[in-house]
């Protein structure tokens, strides 16, 4: 057998900050083969991603690895990385393509660049090896792409040209941290296939930081999960491990995965009577930006009291416009927005505030952290809307407050803090607490646990499904994310490019797509089966 | 809130400020500079047993010594009590007009940038206008226009400063008006004044007390200049830029005490605001807090 091509020996990772020395790595161990992938799966914090640059050599200034040992097909490289492997030996995949483009050079100086930093080849030469390059990473439009400025590609053509500087000295070992995030679920699959293809094509190495137990599934040869800088539990074939898990935060992890089975206890579909009036009713609505781009082109669409409706999209579908629109933060250009029958779209956004129906309305947005105020405490943020909107009775506000910070499960305690000293999770609570401070009708949720990790992201979909139980507000969902929106809604709505492409009943569409694009959808979700769920 | 917990917080509060200081020395150099400046100012009369405007002609231009600590000038003032009266003078200056200049500034510079449309339009031109002119020279018309006094002084430096805090606080205001926050802030039933009075304004204090205390220093340093030309603040009256102005006659003779007092306190006043400008911002903004 041949010596693996990386080896980590009981690493331990040490960060220093003024409040004293942290260790976040407490001794882990990989080693990969040649040709073969490995998932490294973990929550935020979980120490994946800081594996992955200590392996590149990129810690930021102030970690130091304090014991063990890293190598390099036999070569050991724990504590300076040599500078003819980065890029020739490994090279890295970064999170954010926009962000590791440097946004005031062309693309074609950009690539060069890579590969002028390991050899000297003539222009020509030099030439045709972009050419190469570019359709290895199955880029069509070669002279536009090589030409342009980073911000004139999409995320996906992006990355596509990371991907393209990391392979274009030959790597033996990718590192990919979080490939895909921000990006389209049709893009996340066929950056992935490129992934797959050009590392077994070239008998590269691969690990794939990732948050997405589907993804890792799909794509590695080998896990690796991680919890809190420990490697709790890995293996060979990750569809074996994530049905199987030994680890008892494996099995959590898994279960909280939002799958085809997934569901959120007893789903009490409260169909409404066909004969009752609908509580928003929205016709052919339109929005236009600059001459002639329809953002949203002609949607319309009903909620019933009590019911939720899952609003499904990629980015620029038109589906975050829509919400938009519909919480009177925007005017629409045609079109009625009918609320409880009463015409709201009319009414000009800026004035909205005054009207008692903004009550009835409320919000919660996609970035929990960045919807609140960074000078309001969790009291303050919560307590506005009901200032706001409540009057009279400010007696109680202490006491409104606090059993809406209770019904979210938001710990009293954390009430004086302020958005920077919570977790992701705790931003989103507050953030659904002031949402139904004032008991609306409907809550537009834009994407709600989009920057959650998965546990999170459960307990958070729990929450919501709970609220809607014992409250009787009606949910307007919306979200790229199939699985999620099935385990919350009755019925669904997929739009791609400002227009209505299929509508029915969840289990419908998943059970008998119709539309070319929703069976595109549904088949590009990376999934694994678990069959043992109890479901 | 029990008595409990506030202790907890004022001594997490002391706590943060020692380390801050520990990490900043330089910031801790320019705080306690100030404040000994500031203290000094407002102490005078008690510190010394002269009056600033009382000549004592058979004593004039005596070079520094125990009687008097920065020597006399050419009509035997004490020049370290008039050193200390200018400080007052001048700080006051500089305070009320720096104040007047960020409140109009900012207030409009939100409004403009929250609303934009032709607001904006109208102040950005105003903006261009007052910018295009060389400012000190348009200070200098200023006070010869409306006259000398220290009133018009106050004006003319609030009038040359305030661009500069309307195009920050529209700049920053426009960054932050699309945030999540600011929309959540909307459907929470806060109207548009509400928002940029509460909602943005404390956001963007930290750049704007930045740019206030840059401002300041150089408030001092506009008043002393237009003193020094003859302009707003006459003869008697102690005010740091007359002084050195009045003291360039003796230079030549020797008596460097009349130039150089009251030029280092100028300088030393000036330096102080400027090294507080960066730390002010990392102690303002509550993330850097613990």
């Amino acid at each position: 057998m041949t010596p693996p091509i990386l080896e980590v020996e009981d690493l331990r990772v040490s960060f220093t900050s003024p409040r004293g020395v942290s260790e976040v790595l407490h001794g882990i161990s990989l080693s990969l083969q040649r040709g073969q992938i490995l998932a490294l799966v973990g929550e935020s914090g979980s120490g994946k991603s800081v594996t992955g640059l200590s392996v590149m050599g990129l810690l930021p200034r102030q970690a130091s690895i304090t014991r063990g040992c890293i190598r390099f097909d036999g070569r050991e490289i724990t504590h300076r990385v040599p500078r003819e492997l980065r890029g020739a030996g490994m090279a890295m995949v970064f999170q954010n393509p926009r962000a590791a483009l440097n946004p005031t050079r062309r693309i074609r100086n950009q690539l060069a660049d890579v590969i002028l930093a390991h050899e000297k080849p003539t222009a020509a030469e030099l030439h045709r090896r972009l050419a190469e390059l570019m359709e290895q990473v199955s880029i069509a439009d070669k002279a536009r792409c090589l030409a342009a400025y980073p911000h004139e590609l999409s995320g996906g053509l992006c990355q596509r040209i990371v991907i393209a500087m990391a392979i274009a000295c030959s790597p033996d070992l990718i590192i990919a941290d979080e490939p895909t995030t921000g990006l389209d679920v049709l893009t996340q699959k066929a950056i992935m296939d490129l992934l797959l293809d050009l590392t077994r094509a070239r008998g590269m190495s691969m690990i794939l930081v990732t948050h997405d137990l589907g993804m890792a599934a799909q794509y590695c040869d080998d896990v690796a999960v991680m919890n809190k800088g420990y490697i709790v539990e890995s293996g060979r074939d990750p569809h074996a491990l994530f049905l199987d898990p030994g680890d008892a935060y494996t099995r959590r992890l898994v279960n909280a995965c939002p799958t085809e089975q997934s569901r959120l206890g007893p789903q009490s579909v409260s169909v409404p009577p066909a004969s009752a009036a609908p509580l928003l009713d929205v016709r052919n609505l339109v929005k236009t930006y600059g001459r002639d781009f329809r953002a949203v082109d002609d949607v319309s669409f009903t909620i019933g009291r009590g019911e939720s409706l899952g609003l499904i999209g990629e980015s620029g579908s038109g589906k975050s416009t829509i919400s938009r629109l519909v919480s009177r933060l925007i005017n629409p250009d045609g079109g009625q927005i009918l609320f409880g029958g009463q015409p709201i779209g009319q009414m000009p956004a800026d004035h909205f505030y005054r009207t008692p129906l903004r009550r009835q309305i409320q919000f919660v947005f996609q970035d929990a952290a960045g919807s609140l105020n960074p000078r309001f405490t969790a009291f303050d943020a919560i307590a506005d809307p009901i200032r706001r909107l409540q009057q009279g009775e400010t007696s109680e506000l202490g006491e409104r407050v606090i059993a809406c910070a209770r019904s979210v499960g938001l710990p009293e305690g954390l009430l004086n803090r302020y958005p920077h000293q919570m977790s992701g999770g705790q931003c989103a609570r507050v953030g659904i607490a002031r949402a139904i401070a004032v008991d609306p009708q409907l809550l537009i949720l834009d994407e709600p646990t989009a920057a959650l990790d998965v546990l999170v992201q459960a307990e958070v979909l729990a929450l919501l499904e709970r609220l809607r139980r014992e409250k009787g507000m009606s949910y307007l969902f919306v979200s790229h994310d199939l699985h999620v929106v099935r385990m919350l809604c009755s019925r669904m709505l997929i739009l791609r490019h400002g227009k209505v492409v299929e509508s029915g009943s969840c289990e419908e569409i998943f059970r008998q797509p119709r539309d070319a694009y929703t069976i595109d959808l549904l088949s590009a979700i990376p999934h694994f089966r678990p069959t043992g769920n109890g479901a | 809130m029990t008595t409990q917990s506030t202790g907890r917080q004022e001594r997490a509060g002391l706590s943060t400020a020692l380390r801050f200081a520990r990490e900043n020395p330089v910031t801790l150099f320019a705080m306690s500079g100030l404040t000994l400046i500031v203290i000094l100012a407002l102490l005078g009369p008690v510190i010394t047993r002269y009056d600033p405007l009382a000549s004592d002609v058979p004593h004039a231009l005596r070079p520094p010594d125990g009687m008097h600590w920065f020597g006399t000038d050419e009509l035997g003032r004490d020049v370290f009590s008039r050193v200390l009266a200018a400080a007052r003078l001048d700080l006051a200056i500089a305070v009320s007009a720096v104040g007047l200049s960020m409140a109009v500034g900012v207030t409009v510079g939100c409004f403009s940038g929250y609303h934009g449309g032709w607001l904006d339009r109208i102040t950005g031109r105003i903006v261009d206008v007052l910018t295009a002119f060389p400012l000190f020279v348009m200070a200098m018309a200023l006070v010869a226009v409306l006259g000398n006094s220290v009133e018009n002084l106050v004006y003319s430096t609030a009038i040359i400063n305030f661009p500069f805090y309307i195009r920050i606080a529209r700049a920053e205001v426009a960054a932050r008006r699309q945030l999540g926050w600011v929309e959540a802030a909307h459907v929470s039933g806060n109207g548009p004044s509400r928002i940029v009075l509460m909602f943005l304004l404390p956001n963007i204090m930290p750049t704007i007390a930045v740019q206030a205390s840059l401002n300041l220093g150089w408030a001092i340093l506009n008043a002393a200049g237009l003193s020094f030309l003859g302009l707003g603040i006459t003869v008697p009256t102690p005010e740091w830029g007359i002084m050195v102005a009045n003291g360039a006659h003796f230079m030549s003779s020797g008596r460097w005490w009349l130039v150089v007092f009251p030029g280092c306190a100028l300088m030393a006043t000036i330096l102080c605001f400027n090294l507080m400008g960066d730390g002010l911002r990392d102690l303002l903004d509550p993330r850097t807090r613990a």
